[in-house]
Order: structure tokens, then C-alpha cells, then sequence
């Protein structure tokens, strides 16, 4: 790397490369940069590593979402007896294209971007980029995935100045990007479930009793007093099915212990932050038994019990994953417990009593990302206050 | 007596301390050096010229505003050279010292301001709001000193004072005279200190439970409009001294240790001295080291040809970059890269275990992202994350209503050791205090 470093700087063949170079040399090495003035030691932990533990904690949820879209699609076609293995190939093959072209589109972007502005790439996108393939709804065209991801990386992140200076979730702008401009294929019987093959893989018929719609998507739809959410074979399931994972829905949302797993990594190494994730269970939980103790057959979701309604649909996904991203959300402790109550309480309230949409997580957490500066201004005025009172005692 | 208890901050322990209190006595510098640097707020003005003699205790410079803040030669020798940098900035001022012992007497039947502004010891104490020398004429709401330093590999100032504690009372009453408060001093758990007449107030808690502001912030806090004068233990009691003989000792102990020394120790010399005299044996490995006066946290970096720097009684020398070109560091398992955070695995060994550390930044500057860091390694009540996005983007009126008059750049010294996105904090609190203070006046 040293030998060809000369060639990317300023003069020489490749300049134009500079931050390109830069990305990959600090990506392979740790950068030999001493302190210049101030504290003389750092600590190792860098924003490389932060954002590699993220990716790491959404592994489970990436693994079991691609063994989940192999078991549905075999489950459609009436080949259910189909090895794990083959259905897990099955899934990771359907995946493959989208995290290709959401890290080609995203990163991509933000090369060309840095190299502008002269600035080291950053690291960012690391996250984003695995976070839509997995709240994407699996048969989503990949042109619309491109669409949607180069729209979010630029207006929702390069235009307030890159990493840090968003305001809202980049991810969530990508889905909700893509929810607004092309609704008819982001809900419905044919979103959730890849029912064609990939790459020649899982040919076959679909089962006559078909019917790809998530449980929420059901709810939605539900006439009368009794609720029975099935499986897309029209057996019923339950809630403990919603909690481990075979159900329909967004490759990374639909179990929720892969989904416990990522918040114990991101919990225990303190990247994410407990105050966020924990109220945003407890607001989202009461809430949820707030309208189950009031059901109504013209809001079929409030006849879910609490418990249900948090592990179905993208509930837990985004408490773990998109409440908690510190650049959008509430910065102080206060705040934070404030921001994410008022997650859980919205994501409920909108499932419940919007039948426009089946779920209000996405809305929720986008609502808060801009509500977020809001309370933090509150938390921080009443330190201001504090300071003034003490100093006009003084008087 | 007071105990407040700190629970934010960090020990870090790395290896290289001293083992035992043996103090070794330095020989006679070759030459002494007074940084004006050191004594932040002070322009200088030369009152003496290269080649002239002057003996310890005379003045060198006073400051272009207030004529009366003087700072002094520590010996007595002959100027050998006022070295310019860039813009006629005074670099330093370098003395040949001769064997003459002698000292200026100051006549203590003055008021003990003027005494004081003419010793130099009014040049060695800061003043909050700007953490700079404080301006002359204005009478302190209180004074704090901190009794001990918490700084990894810190000295223990108790050894660093030697017999000079008997002048402690001696400084607590001067001072007393010159506030309508309180003096205040800052001890550990169990330090022995007898300081009549002060208000002593026991700090248990990890670093920078030692750092004077944080100290002044947990007991009685700097409003806008208030001045505190602040300093440690060690310029107390030669503030005693001077009121006690009439002279100013520029005696120091001085602690050596870190990684790259072979034998830590305290070492007896004079403020200044150069530290070739100073570290001797210890300048075998100089490429590989860096030699900081000061602590890892907020010391100066300096060069072998140096000097001891003022407001230091500590060097330390830890590798330069001891790892170069470290492949994937971002994606090591390895226990020996330190982190406090749990990203990293050092945790699993315990974060008490001394460590080895270079000077190495470890990383890209970023954005902040992450929240909570900079709160977590401030015991203030402050919001030190959004009072850095005000100094940044150069509010004022912000900077003042998140209590930028209460810290000074060291109080970040922690939090940019742990940050994230290592932005260089005390740089950017240096950098607004100057500001406001410029705005202010």
C-alpha cells in the first residue's frame, strides 16, 4: 500500500482516487497517525469498530431471515420436507442481488461523495447497508431498491453533511422511500413471499391454498369480532410462531429471537443504548394493552394481545436496531427514555388506529428521529435554567 | 470535611510507575528555560535582553495589558538566547545558570497582591471563567487547590511537596486575605494534609476526581460574572513560602515514568531544567519515544533538547507509534488493544491491569455519533457533548448557558481520550474559551 500511496495524492496519476485510496488503506490498516496536540493517548475503539459490532449483532437477523425466505417459499410451493440447507441457500441466493445493489448504490455514493469534498470516507453506510435488505420486502424490484437507497443516501444523509449530521434513519428513509412512491408492491399477498425461483433454484407450483400476507397484513383486513391470524397456507398460528420466526414479513424482522440476540451483542457492548430500547418496549406495551383492553371489531389489531403485537411485524426490529441509532435519536439520558416511549406508544398507535397502515414502526421512529432534537432541546434547557437560577441566587 | 463522591470517570493505569518514593537529586542544568506558552493570557513583554545576567527570582517579561504580572527567572545565569518562532512569538528563553545561589527578596510590608504579582507565583496560578493568569485588581469569589493529581501515572504531590508542607498555613492565610469566600482544598481518601484556616474537602472517585475545576464544580460552581483563582498544593505553598521568607523557591520534584523509562522515579531539580540533565540515562531509545511534559492526558509533547515545562511536575515518555502499519486493527480480538469500551475484548481481562499504550490516534475523525461519551468522563453537571457542539459552531450565548465559564481545556482531557470520533476537545475548548474572552473584553 505505501508503494502505490504517492499515486493517489495530490499530483499524482490517480488524485482524483485520493479518498478511495484513503478508505481502503484505513480499512486495512490502522492509521499511523500520532496525536499533534492535546491528550497523547487514545483509545482503541474507533468508528470502524462500532459500526462493525452493529453488522454483527444484525447477523442473526440476516441468517435467519434468508433461512426464512427459503422455508416460505417451500412452504408455498408444497415442498415443505425441503432440507434446511437448500432452504437456506434458497434464501441467501433471493438476498444476494439486493445487499449487492444496497451496498453498491449506498457505497458508491458515498465514494464519489467523500472524493468532492475531500474528505476520508466514512463509515456509515456499513449499517444502512445491511439494515434495507433486510426491512425491504423481499420482492422488491431491484431497481426500485437502487431508487430508493440512492434517494436516502443523498437527500436524507450526504445533504446534511454525511455520517453524524442526519436527521433521519437512512435505512428507514430508503423503506420509506419505497413505501410511499411504489405502495402496491410494498404490502399485499405478493411483497413478503418470493414465490418465483432464484437463480434457477426452488422451481415449482404454488400450493392452491396460498396467500402471502403477513399476520399484520391480515389484521388489517379482518372483518368482524374474531381474529386468527394463518400461516400462508391458511393454518393458524400463533404467537409463539410471530416469536421465533416463520412467518411472512421483511427478511430481518420476522423472529424475534434472532432479534434478542443482536440487542444482548449491541446491549453488552454498550453501543446501543439500553434507555431507548427498553422504553420503547414499555411504551409499545402499554400502549398495546391500552387498546387491548378496549377492542373494537373496527380496529381489528386492538383484539391482539399485548405480547403478539410486539413480536409480529417490524415492532422489535426497530427498537433493537433503527430506535437506537444515536446520530437520529435523543442524545441525553432523559431524553432518550422520553423518545423512545413515545416510539412504542406511535408504532402502536398507528397499527391500531390507522388502518392505512398495517404497521407504524417505519412512521413512528421517523416521527421521533424528528421530534428527537426537540427533547433534547427540553433536557437541555432545564440544565440552562439550573445554571441561571444558581447564578441569580448568587445576586 | 466535606466528601463528595465522584462515580464518572476513568483510572487508566498504564505501565511504567514509579515504585517507591526515593527522590534522586539531578545534576546542575546545563540550561533553565521559561516557555511563555506556559502562562496562558500572558503577552509577553521583554524586560530583559539576551546576554544580560539576572538572578532567580528577577523578572524576565511582564505582560503587554497589566505591566505588574511579572514571570521570573527560576536561577540565576546569564540569557543565553530569546528564541522566536513564527511572528516574533517568543519560543522560549533560555538561561545558562552559574552556581550562584543567590535569590531576589521581595519586601513582604507591601500588599500581598503586589508581592505577589511581582514573584511570578501570580503568573503560576489560573483563574475560571478562560483558565487563564488572573487579571490583577479583580478579588476572587474563592480559591481552589487541589491537593492531589489523578492523571494516569501521576506524581503523588505529597512526596513532590517534601518539607515545604510546612508552608501550607503560611499560603492559606495570604490567600484568605485576598478572597471574601474560601479557600478551598481538594484531597484524596485518606491523604494526610493539615491545612488550617482552609475548607478541606475529601474527592473519592476515579479520574479527573483530582483536576482542580472539577473540584470547584462539585463543590461551589463558577456562575457567569465570578471569578475563582485556582492551582495545586505545590504553588500553595510557595505562595507560603515567599509570604514565610521572603523568597521564591523554584525547586521542584519532578516524577519520570511511563512505558519507555528504565527505572521510573522522582527526580529533584529545579523548574525548567533541561531535560537532558533531567532524564539522563533514560534518552537511550529517543526515536521510538515520546517524551511529554506533563501527563498522557493534557502534558505538552517536547523534545529531548527541551526544557521541564511550568505548570508540570511530571514527565512522562511512552512509545511513538509503536505499531506501525497495524493490519485490520478495527477487527482485533486482541486483549492488549485497550479500549474502556466493550467493542473491544480488553474488558474481559479487567480494566485495572497497567497497559501498554503509544501515542497513536487509533482512528478517523468523525462526526460525534456516539452518545453519552463525553458525559460519562465529565463528573460536572454538564452537558459536555452539546457544549462542544456550541464551541464548534461558535455560540456564544450557548457556550455561556451550558457553563462554559466553569471548565477548562484539561476537563476534557478524558473525554477526548475516549472519544469516538477523536476530535481533538481540548484544542476545541482552548479555542473557545480564547474566543469568549476575546469577545469579552
Amino acid at each position: 500500500m505505501n508503494k502505490i500511496e504517492p499515486s493517489f495524492r495530490p499530483g499524482g496519476k490517480f488524485a482524483k482516487l485520493e479518498s478511495v485510496y484513503d478508505g481502503m488503506e484505513t480499512f486495512l490498516f490502522t492509521p499511523n497517525t500520532t496525536s499533534r496536540l492535546g491528550a497523547h493517548i487514545h483509545d482503541g475503539n474507533d468508528l470502524k469498530r462500532t459500526m462493525i459490532t452493529v453488522v454483527v449483532a444484525l447477523l442473526p437477523a440476516l441468517l435467519f431471515g434468508m433461512y426464512n425466505i427459503g422455508y416460505q417459499h417451500y412452504l408455498a410451493i408444497g415442498q415443505a420436507h425441503t432440507g434446511w440447507f437448500t432452504m437456506f441457500l434458497f434464501g441467501l441466493l433471493a438476498m444476494l442481488p439486493i445487499i449487492v445493489v444496497s451496498y453498491g448504490v449506498g457505497l458508491g455514493i458515498e465514494f464519489i461523495s467523500a472524493q468532492i469534498h475531500h474528505k476520508e470516507i466514512q463509515e456509515g453506510f456499513l449499517v444502512t447497508g445491511i439494515l434495507i435488505p433486510l426491512i425491504v420486502p423481499i420482492n422488491t424490484p431491484l431497481w426500485m431498491t437502487a431508487v430508493a437507497t440512492a434517494f436516502a443516501v443523498i437527500f436524507a444523509k450526504e445533504v446534511f453533511g454525511g455520517t453524524g449530521m442526519n436527521i433521519f434513519n437512512v435505512a428507514l428513509i430508503t423503506r420509506a422511500f419505497l413505501f410511499f412512491a411504489y405502495p402496491s408492491r410494498m404490502s399485499g399477498d405478493e411483497a413478503f413471499v418470493k414465490v418465483d425461483s432464484a437463480f434457477g433454484l426452488g422451481d415449482g407450483t404454488l400450493a392452491d391454498t396460498f396467500t402471502g400476507a403477513t399476520p399484520l397484513g391480515q389484521v388489517a383486513t379482518n372483518v368482524g369480532d374474531s381474529l386468527q391470524m394463518t400461516d400462508i397456507l391458511g393454518k393458524p398460528i400463533s404467537c409463539m410462531d410471530a416469536f421465533i420466526g416463520f412467518i411472512p414479513g421483511s427478511p430481518g424482522e420476522t423472529s424475534m429471537i434472532a432479534i434478542l440476540i443482536g440487542a444482548a451483542i449491541l446491549l453488552l457492548t454498550g453501543i446501543a443504548s439500553w434507555r431507548i430500547m427498553c422504553s420503547v418496549f414499555v411504551g409499545g406495551l402499554g400502549m398495546a394493552a391500552l387498546a387491548h383492553a378496549l377492542p373494537s371489531a373496527t380496529y381489528p389489531a386492538s383484539m391482539l394481545d399485548p405480547m403478539t403485537q410486539l413480536c409480529l411485524g417490524g415492532f422489535a426490529f426497530g427498537a433493537v436496531f433503527m430506535a437506537t441509532d444515536p446520530v437520529t435519536g435523543a442524545r441525553t439520558n432523559v431524553g432518550q427514555y422520553i423518545y423512545g416511549l413515545l416510539i412504542g406508544v406511535f408504532a402502536i398507535l398507528i397499527r391500531v388506529y390507522n388502518s392505512g397502515y398495517p404497521e407504524g414502526m417505519m412512521l413512528a421512529i421517523l416521527l421521533m428521529n424528528a421530534f428527537a432534537p426537540l427533547i433534547d432541546h427540553c433536557v437541555v434547557s432545564s440544565n440552562i435554567k439550573r445554571r441561571a437560577r444558581r447564578a441569580a441566587a448568587k445576586e | 470535611m466535606a466528601t463528595v463522591r465522584l462515580k464518572k470517570g476513568f483510572d487508566i493505569h498504564l505501565v511504567g510507575a514509579i515504585s517507591d518514593g526515593t527522590i534522586v537529586t539531578a545534576s546542575l542544568p546545563q540550561s533553565v528555560a521559561v516557555v511563555p506558552d506556559d502562562f496562558h493570557g500572558v503577552i509577553p513583554r521583554m524586560e530583559k535582553k539576551e546576554g544580560e545576567h539576572v538572578i532567580a527570582g528577577e523578572p524576565l517579561y511582564h505582560d503587554k495589558n497589566y505591566e505588574a504580572i511579572k514571570v521570573v527567572a527560576p536561577v540565576s545565569g546569564t540569557i543565553k538566547e530569546v528564541r522566536r518562532g513564527e511572528r516574533r512569538h517568543i519560543d522560549a528563553i533560555i538561561i545558562s545558570p552559574d552556581q550562584n545561589s543567590e535569590a531576589l527578596t521581595h519586601d513582604l510590608k507591601r500588599p500581598a497582591e503586589e508581592v505577589l504579582l511581582g514573584s511570578g507565583l501570580w503568573a503560576m496560578m489560573r483563574q475560571r471563567p478562560y483558565d487563564v493568569v488572573p487579571v490583577p485588581g479583580v478579588r476572587p469569589r474563592d480559591v481552589f487547590v487541589t491537593a492531589f493529581d489523578s492523571a494516569p501515572l501521576a506524581p503523588d504531590l505529597g512526596i513532590v511537596l517534601g518539607d515545604k508542607r510546612k508552608y501550607i498555613a503560611k499560603g492559606v492565610e495570604v490567600l484568605n486575605g485576598m478572597t471574601d469566600g474560601k479557600v478551598y482544598i481538594g484531597i484524596r481518601e485518606g491523604q494526610d494534609l493539615e491545612a488550617p484556616g482552609a475548607e478541606v474537602t475529601t474527592f473519592v472517585g476515579p479520574h479527573p476526581a483530582g483536576n482542580v475545576g472539577i473540584q470547584a464544580a462539585n463543590t461551589v460552581p463558577v456562575n457567569k460574572g465570578e471569578t475563582v483563582w485556582t492551582m495545586d498544593i505545590i504553588t500553595l505553598a510557595r505562595i507560603g513560602e515567599l509570604f514565610s521568607t521572603g523568597k521564591v523557591s523554584h525547586d521542584t520534584v519532578v516524577a519520570v515514568d511511563g512505558e519507555m523509562v528504565q527505572q521510573p522515579r522522582y527526580v529533584q531539580t529545579v523548574m525548567g531544567a533541561d531535560l537532558e540533565t533531567v532524564l539522563k540515562n533514560e534518552l537511550t531509545n529517543v526515536a521510538k519515544s515520546r517524551i511529554i511534559s506533563g501527563n498522557v492526558l493534557t502534558g505538552v509533547k517536547v523534545e529531548a533538547s527541551q526544557w521541564l515545562r511550568a505548570p508540570y511536575r511530571h514527565v512522562t515518555i511512552i512509545p511513538e507509534n509503536n505499531k506501525p502499519d497495524e493490519f485490520m486493527g478495527w477487527a482485533s480480538l486482541n486483549p492488549k488493544r485497550f479500549s474502556i469500551y466493550r467493542t473491544f475484548t480488553t474488558w474481559l481481562g479487567g480494566l485495572s491491569k497497567p497497559v501498554s499504550m503509544d501515542s497513536r490516534i487509533k482512528g478517523g475523525e468523525r462526526a460525534i455519533v456516539r452518545t453519552g461519551e463525553y458525559d460519562a468522563m465529565l463528573p460536572m453537571d454538564i452537558y459536555g457533548e452539546f457544549l462542544i457542539k456550541a464551541i464548534i459552531s461558535g455560540d456564544i450565548d450557548k457556550m455561556e448557558q451550558l457553563g462554559i465559564y466553569e471548565i477548562a481545556p484539561e476537563d476534557f482531557a478524558l473525554a477526548e481520550f475516549a472519544d469516538t470520533s477523536k476530535l481533538e476537545l481540548q484544542h476545541i475548548v482552548r479555542v473557545g474559551l480564547d474566543k469568549l474572552r476575546a469577545e469579552m473584553s
